[in-house]
């Protein structure tokens, strides 16, 4: 996070008690809390948190991809300008140019029946206004730069002829096709192989330091968000609990569910976004009303304020913030 | 792909010649004659008429010489209608047959789908439930008594079309029984379409091409619409069998000389090879059907026509 | 299916209210063709000279009019009501029983009794046999017998199909075992033990064909090819109606709409119970 001068651009990011509910019969789910937080220009976030946590949620609220019986309130400010609720025409006109989001499974998230080359192009000749031809040559260049070998003969196949590693890589392709100001991965790697996450993950980074773009990483998967990030927050139970810079928070978290993630880093076959297996019990669901810190029945430090008063997220330093009465000291 | 085809055609091929074989001895194990109703004539004259027809040969002979005159595509004399052969009549019958089945079908499709679409996409319990019941409506109204029913409100009350007769070019002749016999496929196809839309835009890479800032319009028709009219593809071949049955009652109300109607005419005048050769030609056209729409399903999805990726 | 899925799949299908709607629409049609007529002084084949081609009145109880003949609408649609029900029923009993004991010897022998079953049925289900149906009646002539077993030959390609996979389950189960242990022998371990128990998706199948056939038996009699004078069905007497059309609508009107009505109840109905018997908890 940013010191206390405010910054000279506008953040690519600025979501302010984000809030995700949807209506269950007489019920009211809570998929996301309140949620603030900023994603700095040219930085790199990693959303870390268990399944149900609200991490895809708050993102897909940010992307307008929730459906539309979802009730978001708050404000998300994406380059300065506010996108909760833009009209569909504006919206398209920034989703998948300027801010973009590649999701978990590539082969369910590509279209079965059409060829790769098609599916890069639409993207520039929709947003650039490029000729059929002339996207298919960019997206032929875009192949290389995601390090796809034979591209050539890759633009002309279906999604279920490349690997699951390549397709993710042509994902990633796509959303940088128009320079992007922010990508926004969700469980990028969770359906890969380990060899294959992590030569993502260096691509990821590679990319990055090549652009100007910033990134949001989720994962449930803190080997994951550690290998990439520059800040990390770390969610449950739909709120943020800890934020801090990725180094300060590995090597000393302050909240007690950041240092259980960071001991625990999963088993290699996980399945993807379950709960940690050496966290006993389980997370709150979205109907479970708050009564308290939402992580003190698995507290091992919980106290009998904890069950009482849910703690808010304040500053413990200049640039971290932890949501917890009794925070690990350093 | 190629290879797909060939299997297939390879697999349709014993089907057809199964019916026909079927079909030729059913005739000729029938009780009585083709001449039985012609009693008045004397012996003689019926023997040299069993002759002329062939009808004195062992049943083995007559299925050779039947199947010798298919392959030139000789479907043998008319029973009843003297002065033709069965082929002329199916010459002269089947292009007004196969006009009302095409505009039947390309109707049902060419509303079918974008009704299905349209409700798919707008959900409000009021749409849903017209939708619904215009669907079970149209599966279950009968295509004889919508014709009629249909000519009734629009032939006799409000005289703005005719209600029966043909004439060749003569497209308001045309418009009710088409629209009769498109009803139920259009229906039954509106439904298909809905039920398979909406499942495919809750697809993962529906999400993906919403992400990408594509307008509704490039997603329905380039990711959404081909996976989602796979359960049409597979209601085709049902659906040109409605319309090939359908088309027998449709003709004969209306007084359309096409094919199906000389069908009902053999069948009431016990006009064996006339009924045999329709049999033959309707299953070799169900058949061939059957097999573009196999080819059709497998262009929709890929996944079926390719081998194991690499 | 146990005894607790049936009660539970009753208990989905009385919540569905358009079933429940349908299936009340059914009986009452069903109750006037049987009942009313006793309620109206007119036969079926009196002719009425004086009331030739009229309209509904109240006129000589001719509730819904008379025809070309000056025979009563009302009882004379009730009674090709009745034929077009019998007709359903009868051919609908001709096909549960040839599909039931054709799919369960497919399911229970298996090998390669079942493999050529199986095909013949593949080959058959190509086509509409509504040809095939016209086709008999040609050769065999239009008598009620050729009728029944024609038409009901229609509905049990599908019928076999599903008593066979069901047959085809049950065959690996322990009683079944058992029974051949105990020296049963196979017809009568398929009459005791597997027909009882693919009964539940056979009534829903049997459900759905009645209408099927009843529409089928109308469009062969519309046609011509079906029932034969002076007995009517539904069919014939639209098929009258239609040519009727211009000078006396109401001659289409009631069969017709009667007809229409209970076809599409019938459809609703067995959709319910389709869906209410589908979703029942493994038995």
């Amino acid at each position: 996070m940013s010191a206390a001068p405010e910054p000279a651009r506008p953040p690519a990011l600025h979501a302010d008690s984000l809030q995700v509910c949807y209506a269950q019969g007489a019920a009211t789910l809570a998929a996301v809390r309140d949620v603030s937080f900023r994603v700095s220009e040219h930085e790199r976030v990693g959303i870390v948190g268990e399944s149900g946590a609200g991490k895809s949620q708050a993102f897909l609220a940010v992307m307008g991809l929730l459906p539309k019986y979802a009730r978001i309130s708050g404000s998300v400010r994406f380059e300065g300008r506010e996108i909760l609720g833009l009209e569909p025409r504006a919206l398209n006109r920034v989703r998948g140019s300027r801010l973009t989001m590649i999701f978990q499974d590539p082969m369910s998230s590509l279209t079965p029946h059409m060829k790769i080359g098609a599916q890069l192009a639409e993207v520039l000749v929709h947003h650039a206004g490029l000729t059929w031809r002339a996207a298919q040559l960019a997206a032929l260049e875009m192949l290389d730069r995601v390090r796809i070998p034979d591209a050539r003969r890759r633009l002309r196949q279906y999604p279920h002829e490349l690997s699951g590693g390549m397709r993710q890589r042509v994902m990633i392709g796509m959303s940088l096709l128009c320079d992007p100001a922010l990508l926004i991965a969700d469980e990028p790697t969770s359906a890969l192989d380990v060899t294959v996450q992590a030569q993502i993950i260096e691509l990821l980074r590679a990319l990055h330091a090549q652009s100007r773009m910033s990134i949001v990483l989720i994962s449930h998967d803190m080997g994951v968000v550690a290998a990439i990030a520059q800040r990390i927050l770390v969610m449950y139970a739909g709120r943020i609990v800890e934020s801090a810079p990725a180094g300060k928070l590995l090597r000393q978290a302050r909240h007690p569910y950041s240092a259980l993630l960071i001991r625990c880093v999963p088993s290699l076959r996980e399945p993807r976004g379950e709960r940690m297996a050496c966290l006993p019990g389980q997370a709150p669901g979205a109907a479970d009303l708050e009564r308290g810190c939402a992580f003190a029945p698995r507290c091992p430090r919980a106290s009998a304020r904890c069950h009482e008063e849910r703690p808010p997220l304040r500053a413990l330093e200049a640039d971290a913030q932890v949501a917890c009465h009794h925070p690990l000291e350093p | 792909m190629l290879r797909y085809f060939i299997k297939r055609l390879a697999a349709a091929l014993p089907t057809l010649f199964i019916i026909v074989t079927l079909s030729f001895f059913l005739t000729r194990l029938a009780p009585g004659g083709p001449f039985d109703e012609e009693r008045s004539l004397p012996p003689q004259i019926m023997a040299n008429l069993q002759s002329a027809y062939g009808l004195d040969q062992p049943v083995w002979v007559q299925y050779g010489r039947y199947l010798r005159a298919l392959g030139r595509g000789d479907f043998g004399p008319s029973f009843r209608y003297k002065d033709f052969t069965v082929s002329e009549l199916i010459g002269q019958g089947l292009p007004v047959t196969l006009e009302l089945g095409s505009l039947a079908l390309a109707l049902a499709l060419g509303i079918g789908i974008p009704l299905g679409t349209m409700s798919a996409l707008h959900r409000n319990a009021a749409a849903d439930a017209l939708a619904v019941s215009l669907a079970v409506l149209g599966v279950a109204i009968p295509s004889f008594v919508l014709l009629p029913l249909l000519g009734l409100l629009f032939g006799v009350t409000l005289h703005w079309l005719p209600v029966a007769g043909w004439e060749r070019g003569s497209i308001r002749h045309l418009v009710l029984p088409v629209a009769a016999l498109s009803l139920p496929p259009l229906a039954y196809i509106a439904r298909l379409t809905r039920s398979g839309m909406l499942e495919t835009l809750s697809s993962p890479f529906i999400r993906t091409a919403r992400a990408k800032g594509l307008p509704l319009r490039a997603i329905i028709t380039r990711h959404a619409l081909r996976p989602a009219l796979v359960p049409v593809a597979g209601y085709l071949a049902p659906a040109i069998a409605s319309i090939m049955t359908g088309s027998l009652v449709v003709e004969s109300i209306a007084g359309l000389p096409g094919v199906g109607r000389y069908l009902v005419q053999g069948a009431l005048n016990r006009d064996y090879t006339l009924v045999l050769g329709m049999v033959v030609l309707y299953s070799s056209v169900l058949i061939a059907m059957g097999l573009l729409v196999d080819l059709l399903h497998a262009w929709l999805d890929p996944r079926v026509r390719f081998s194991a990726p690499q | 299916m146990t005894p607790t899925s049936w009660r539970a799949a009753a208990r989905r299908l009385r919540a569905n209210k358009a079933a429940v709607a349908a299936l009340s629409v059914i009986v009452s049609l069903v109750a006037l063709a049987l009942l009313a007529p006793s309620f109206n002084p007119n036969t079926v084949e009196a002719l009425d000279w004086s009331h030739v081609a009229t309209g509904p009145a109240l006129v000589h109880a001719h509730w819904f009019g008379t025809d070309r003949l000056g025979r009563d609408l009302f009882v004379r649609t009730l009674e090709g009501a009745r034929t077009s029900i019998a007709v359903g029923l009868a051919a609908g009993a001709v096909s549960l029983s040839l599909g039931l004991g054709f799919g369960a010897v497919a399911g229970y022998v298996g090998g390669r009794t079942d493999y050529w079953m199986m095909r013949l049925i593949e080959i058959l289900s190509g086509l509409p046999l509504i040809f095939f149906v016209i086709f008999l009646t040609v050769i065999f002539g239009r008598n009620g017998a050729v009728l029944y077993v024609s038409i009901g030959a229609v509905g049990w390609l599908t019928m076999a199909r599903i008593v066979r996979g069901q047959a085809l389950s049950i065959r690996r189960q322990e009683f079944i075992e058992a029974a051949v242990a105990c020296g049963a022998s196979t017809a009568r371990i398929i009459g005791k033990h597997v027909v009882p128990n693919v009964l539940g998706p056979v009534i829903v199948y049997a459900t759905l064909t009645v209408p099927q056939i009843i529409l089928l038996e109308s469009f062969l009699s519309f046609l011509g090819l079906g029932i034969q004078e002076p007995h009517a069905s539904l069919g014939t007497l639209i098929a009258e109606g239609a040519a009727e059309m211009e000078a006396a609508p109401w001659i289409l009107l009631a069969p017709g709409l009667y007809l229409t009505v209970l076809l599409v109840c019938l459809n609703i109905f067995g959709d319910g119970l389709r869906d209410a018997l589908d979703a029942r908890e493994p038995a």
